[in-house]
């Protein structure tokens, strides 16, 4: 009996969505918004559905779907979740709506932005379903698609050197991957992840693609290396990894501020959901001989990136770099968990506490900064464009409600305990700290500056002697309050009882961090 | 175990649901917010009371005085994380403490914020911030304590930035924020490396914590890369956390600027209960900080942790009570103040152990809560005038005030006898006194209370003495803080405050008074009850010789800076605000670099915030320049080859002249094609390179 086709269906909901929108005239632009939410809200409650039918006692592969596609090349469709797919399709399904309302300003080709705001849904889902690498490179890339039209039709006044670099970028680290994955191919003929996984554990792969490829000049190891750095730049790029973030401030500070939601909610997740699909089972021996230079640059993304947010002046930028510097706690848990520890039992369960602490850092970073570029857009509506630091003060007096919700969303992101971002921060820390002393010990430094720039937004937009400018800045809407609350109050239920995600999440955990093999 | 147990966590919940609720409350509600919080701190006291009145019933029927209650909080891996609350002596003198003050501190704040536009936010706060002091003091785990400071620092971000419309209010609350935050980091290290050693971050868990005896062997026989226990690299991180929270030298800075909050504020949190946390953390995990390196013989020599708690401690007494005999705002001499006891209190704690500092901690924060309470009264006597030399003449216009304030000043002083901080202090000299490593801190401490002494008899001839020399005041009130938001009317002459406010007062100052005889040495009922043992009455105790000549001769200092207080302000009544300060004239030089707090703030602007502000740059210029610069120039390579490729095609493959015309002339559009930025054309150079790698690669493929 074949089971009822659920992942395929949620990566279909948003592209009917995206077709459905398209039929709309450009006049009906309150028809187009609420139509594109009332699919986001659909592809929510299918996500909704999902968790609930999740079985979290086995971390394994469930609502698997596999069909034949190419066979001459081996190329199957086939989708599946543990608990890291489930996390990345929820944290999509939250993201995208919140993405769709902060763009309700958006006037102009309005069914078309939302089209392709589905769309770009739609390629989340592809890729954080696909389990083989044939359709799960071509969801990775046609996400591209619509996030580099998104911001080239709709974006700031530098918004096409920002979409052309964006575009180009990614897509350079992306054929990097296709050329790692190509030589792997020729090697073995496969293309699922989960059969490749298989034989990088049993130490097959590398001896295999290694025998197929094996160019007299270059020694195995170097081979190997090779194969690696080319899918290690695809993902680095896309998360990114100092140093290839240069795209991603003026991306963010392009992009209109709802797509900038979808950018770092969801699509900054692609590049360590690769990590932690494909280079962490298949590339562990690799991964192991670069660790301490790995380590460095994480080190270096976490403290070079809250450093660079201290000296901007513009909000979005501050978030961008905000943002890099969140998923480099992250990048250091995951690399922390590839050190090498025999079979130290102590050490392993370290190695848990990391890498729930990674996925938890990757769903309360989305969740928050996705909350706070939406403030950012709520702050751009009343003044009419400006956003820079130095452009507001006093803001408090005028927009009381405003400034405690923002407040809580900047304390979340500081890593406020009580809110979602400590505990993920946390695990990671406590993981990483025996595993990799040093380069945790460095990486305190910025959770420091981090606090010296989030403080700063509060004294500068929010406190001090009300700027003349803005007397008549009017608070948050009885809307906007009703739209921010689920948002606020899953940073409080998260912070509080995180156990709500790690149910779901520890058994895959574990799984993932037994299957290592170096 | 019993229903005060079980339900421990209802002291803490109580204010942090009463700050839930009047969040959401509409500001108008003004009386909703405050009988909301008091209400709550009020059922808190009384289960604080209960709890109290447990263990020592606990004690009175040999029973463990020491009773946990932990709970799982998240599953990670294999193991769960667990929380949990302990009622100890310790987790009760605390609670009592600060639900006490803490209560009268908030029916005081009804009379004092009256005024304030976010009164409703003010009390919300209070009562936020009291949550989390008691989850603090309850907290059986060192995860779960580090969440409650955390909070508890936000919590007093928010009310010194309660008037953010003030930018030196805004600023002091970021400053506050961020320097106890690096202590914080530090503490956070620790905390993740005793995790790692110890497998657990419960105090006490049957036996399996990491304050019992078998955690804290795998500590001590752990060593570090440097040759340091693991247990003192731990301690001494986490001391930091504590030493940003108490004001110790060097992260006092953030503590006089908070004062730009308002006074109930500074009593409850910058006095009294807040930056008493730190040294509360040292006394909660001083099985750890005492725990003897591996070879050493136990309690004869001190150890490395301890000894540097001891060091900071008395260097910060004695750092802080210089700079109080400088000031002029009244609240920030009181700050310094603070800083100076919190000092002591380390001090103390190094030297005697937990009963020693607990008990200046406590007496302490009875008598500095009532000084800022006294100083809250007469700055809303005066209209808002923050500055001693405006004041004067106040003893016969606030009589209350004055009495009351007057007993804090002796309490604090430490006068002999019958004032609580005399005990308190001559249990950390005496215990200073005969510390083995050195005298040193014993001098320190006995100078410090010569200053402390000084310092407060200026203060009090200056506010209470001679004639008012308020009338030449209105120009300085737009600056000072408190003025501007709570006070009705400028121009009302000093009054006293009305009985929501004195009452207080009046109660503070009776325990002020009174504490000091839970802890006599005839009668240490505090100490016993700390140690979980019955006191037992011993007046044969004073006989002691070293014990003695200890409290002679801190009495006889008292007497001398009180003296010399006398002679430099008290001879003669101070005239005139703008007369230049007796012993300022008599040293002026020291006078200054006292005034301006050893320069401290300075040094830091020039240093660390300018080396801060210089990397971000150099960050910044980073990202601009190298790391986009790189990309650019890779990005034009791939542009010069794709050009050069072309070239090569037009003029060398297709070598012909006519097709060389043509073909220069095709390059030349193909070439602005090429540069025009269009996305279309860096990906068919993509395309092409891709299908260049691959026929390679298929090419090696076949070698």
């Amino acid at each position: 009996m074949t089971p009822f086709p659920w992942l395929t269906i949620l990566t279909i909901v948003p592209v009917a969505g995206a077709i459905v929108l398209l039929g709309v005239t450009e006049r009906n632009k309150n028809l187009a918004r609420w139509l594109a939410l009332a699919f986001s809200f659909l592809a929510l409650a299918l996500t909704l559905i999902l968790w609930w039918h999740f079985n979290s006692a086995t971390g394994g592969m469930q609502f698997q779907e596999r069909y034949t596609w190419i066979s001459t090349l081996g190329v199957q469709y086939h989708v599946g979740i543990d608990g890291l797919g489930l996390l990345m399709l929820l944290l999509s399904s939250i993201v995208v709506p919140i993405g769709m309302v902060a763009s309700w300003q958006i006037q102009e080709r309005v069914p078309l932005y939302f089209s392709f705001v589905l769309l770009l849904q739609a390629c989340l889902f592809g890729t954080f379903t696909a389990l083989n690498f044939f359709h799960w490179f071509i969801f990775w890339e046609l996400g591209l698609v619509p996030a580099f039209f998104l911001i080239k039709l709709w974006g700031g006044p530098r918004r096409t050197p920002a979409a052309t670099q964006f575009l180009v970028y990614t897509m350079v680290g992306s054929i990097a991957l296709l050329l790692a994955f190509l030589a792997i191919f020729l090697a073995t003929g496969k293309f699922d992840f989960i059969d490749l996984a298989k034989l990088a554990q049993n130490g097959q792969l590398m001896p295999a693609v290694i025998g197929k490829l094996g160019w007299h000049r270059f020694t195995p190891e170097h081979v190997a290396l090779m194969i690696f750095a080319g899918a290690f730049l695809g993902f680095a790029v896309k998360v990114p990894l100092v140093p290839f973030h240069t795209w991603l401030p003026s991306a963010y500070s392009e992009a209109p501020t709802g797509t900038t939601i979808l950018l770092t909610g969801a699509m900054s997740k692609m590049g360590l959901y690769g990590f932690l699909r494909i280079l962490l089972p298949i590339f562990g021996a690799e991964m192991q001989v670069v660790l301490t230079p790995l380590l460095w640059l994480a080190v270096a993304t976490i403290v070079l990136s809250a450093y660079a947010a201290l000296a901007q002046k513009d909000l979005k930028r501050i978030f961008a770099y905000s943002s890099v510097n969140h998923l480099g706690y992250c990048l250091l848990g995951i690399f922390a968990v590839m050190k090498f520890t025999g079979g130290d039992a102590a050490l392993t369960a370290e190695k848990y506490a990391a890498m729930n602490g990674v996925l938890l850092q990757m769903f309360n970073h989305g969740l928050t900064a996705a909350t706070l570029f939406w403030f950012v857009a709520m702050l751009e509506k009343r003044s009419g464009g400006p956003r820079g630091l130095n452009d507001f003060g006093g803001l408090r007096k005028v927009a009381p409600v405003f400034t405690g919700l923002m407040g809580i969303a900047l304390f979340s992101s500081l890593g406020l305990p009580g809110l979602n971002g400590f505990v993920g921060e946390f695990l990671i820390f406590k993981g990483s700290f025996p595993l990799v002393t040093w380069a945790t010990a460095l990486s305190v430094l910025g959770l420091l500056v981090t606090a010296i720039f989030i403080l700063g937004i509060l004294q500068r937009v929010f406190s001090g002697p009300l700027n003349e400018k803005w007397m008549s800045l009017p608070d948050l809407t009885t809307g906007e309050r009703l739209a921010l609350a689920p948002a606020i109050g899953l940073m409080f239920a998260l912070g509080l009882w995180p156990q709500l995600l790690l149910s779901v999440i520890n058994n895959t955990v574990i799984q993932m961090v037994q299957q290592l093999r170096f | 175990m019993t229903w005060i147990v079980q339900n421990l966590w209802l002291v803490p919940a109580l204010p942090i649901l009463a700050a839930g609720a009047s969040a959401l409350a509409k500001q108008r509600n003004r009386m909703f917010a405050a009988s909301l919080a008091i209400g709550s701190m009020a059922i808190s006291f009384l289960l604080s009371v209960w709890a109290f009145a447990h263990v020592l019933w606990l004690g009175n029927h040999g029973e463990d005085v020491r009773q946990v209650v932990n709970f799982r909080w998240f599953q990670f891996g294999n193991e769960w994380l667990k929380l949990g609350w302990v009622l100890d002596p310790l987790t009760a003198v605390m609670l009592l403490m600060v639900t006490f003050v803490g209560l009268l501190i908030f029916i005081y704040s009804v009379g004092y914020m009256k005024h304030d536009e976010n009164f409703t936010r003010f009390f919300c706060f209070l009562a936020l911030f009291a949550g989390a002091m008691l989850g603090v003091v309850i907290a059986n785990s060192l995860l779960l304590l580090f969440m409650c400071w955390e909070i508890v620092g936000l919590t007093s971000y928010l009310l010194i930035g309660f008037w953010y419309a003030n930018p030196r209010a805004a600023a002091a609350a970021k400053k506050a924020f961020i320097v106890t935050r690096i202590g914080d980091l530090a503490f956070f290290l620790g905390m993740v490396w005793l995790y790692a050693q110890a497998g657990t971050l419960l105090f006490y868990d049957g036996g399996a914590g990491c304050l019992e005896h078998s955690a804290l062997l795998g500590l001590v026989a752990q060593t570090t890369a440097i040759g340091m226990a693991a247990s003192t690299g731990i301690a001494l991180l986490i001391f930091c956390g504590a030493a940003g929270k108490s004001g110790q030298v060097p992260l006092h800075v953030w503590l006089p600027d908070a004062m730009e909050g308002p006074t109930p504020v500074s009593a409850l949190i910058h006095a009294a209960t807040m930056v008493a946390a730190g040294v509360f953390l040292i006394a909660r995990i001083y099985p750890l900080m005492s725990a003897p390196q591996a070879g050493m013989a136990i309690a004869l020599t001190p150890t490395v942790a301890l000894q540097v708690v001891t060091w900071v401690g008395a260097i910060t007494a004695v750092f802080g009570a210089m700079i109080a005999v400088a000031h002029y705002d009244i609240k920030r001499i009181l700050a310094y103040s603070t800083i100076s006891q919190l000092g002591y209190m380390m001090m103390g704690l190094g030297v005697g152990g937990v009963a020693v500092g607990m008990f200046h901690l406590i007496t302490h924060a009875f008598f500095k809560s009532l000084l800022f309470l006294g100083a809250g009264s007469v700055i809303h006597g005066c209209s808002g005038e923050q500055d001693i030399r405006r004041m004067g003449g106040l003893g016969k216009l606030m009589p209350i005030t004055f009495a009351t304030y007057a007993v804090g000043m002796l309490a604090l002083c430490g006068f002999p006898l019958f004032f609580s901080g005399f005990w308190s202090k001559d249990a950390i000299l005496h215990a200073a006194h005969s510390w083995s490593v050195s005298q040193a801190p014993f001098y320190m401490g006995a100078f410090g209370a010569l200053l402390t002494a000084f310092y407060m008899t200026r203060q009090v001839y200056y506010v209470f003495g001679g004639k008012s020399r308020l009338a030449a005041t209105s120009h300085v009130l737009h600056h000072a803080s408190d003025s501007t938001n709570t006070m009705p009317h400028a121009s009302t002459p000093p009054h006293e405050s009305a009985a929501v406010m004195t009452i207080p007062l009046m109660i503070l100052a009776a325990f002020a008074m009174l504490l000091g005889l839970i802890g006599t040495p005839a009668w240490p009922w505090l100490q016993s009850f700390l140690d979980g043992q019955r006191a037992t009455s011993d007046f044969a105790a004073f006989s002691n010789a070293s014990l003695l000549s200890v409290m002679v001769s801190s009495s006889l200092l008292v007497f001398l800076g009180l003296g010399l207080g006398w002679w430099f302000y008290g001879r003669k009544p101070i005239a005139d605000a703008d007369a230049p300060d007796a012993f300022g004239q008599l040293q002026p030089r020291i006078f200054a670099v006292l005034g301006h707090s050893f320069y401290v703030d300075e040094l830091y602007g020039a240093t660390i915030l300018r080396l801060n502000a210089w990397w971000s740059h150099v960050c910044d210029w980073l990202d601009r320049w190298i790391w986009n610069g790189a990309v650019q120039t890779v990005s034009h390579l791939v542009l010069g080859f794709a050009w050069l490729d072309n070239f090569l095609d037009a003029h060398v493959v297709n070598a012909g002249f006519d097709e060389g015309c043509q073909g220069v002339s095709r390059s030349g559009q193909v070439l602005s094609l090429l540069q025009g930025g269009r996305v279309q054309n860096y990906l068919r150079m993509i395309g092409l390179a891709l299908i260049a790698l691959v026929v390679f690669l298929l090419w090696g493929a076949r070698e």
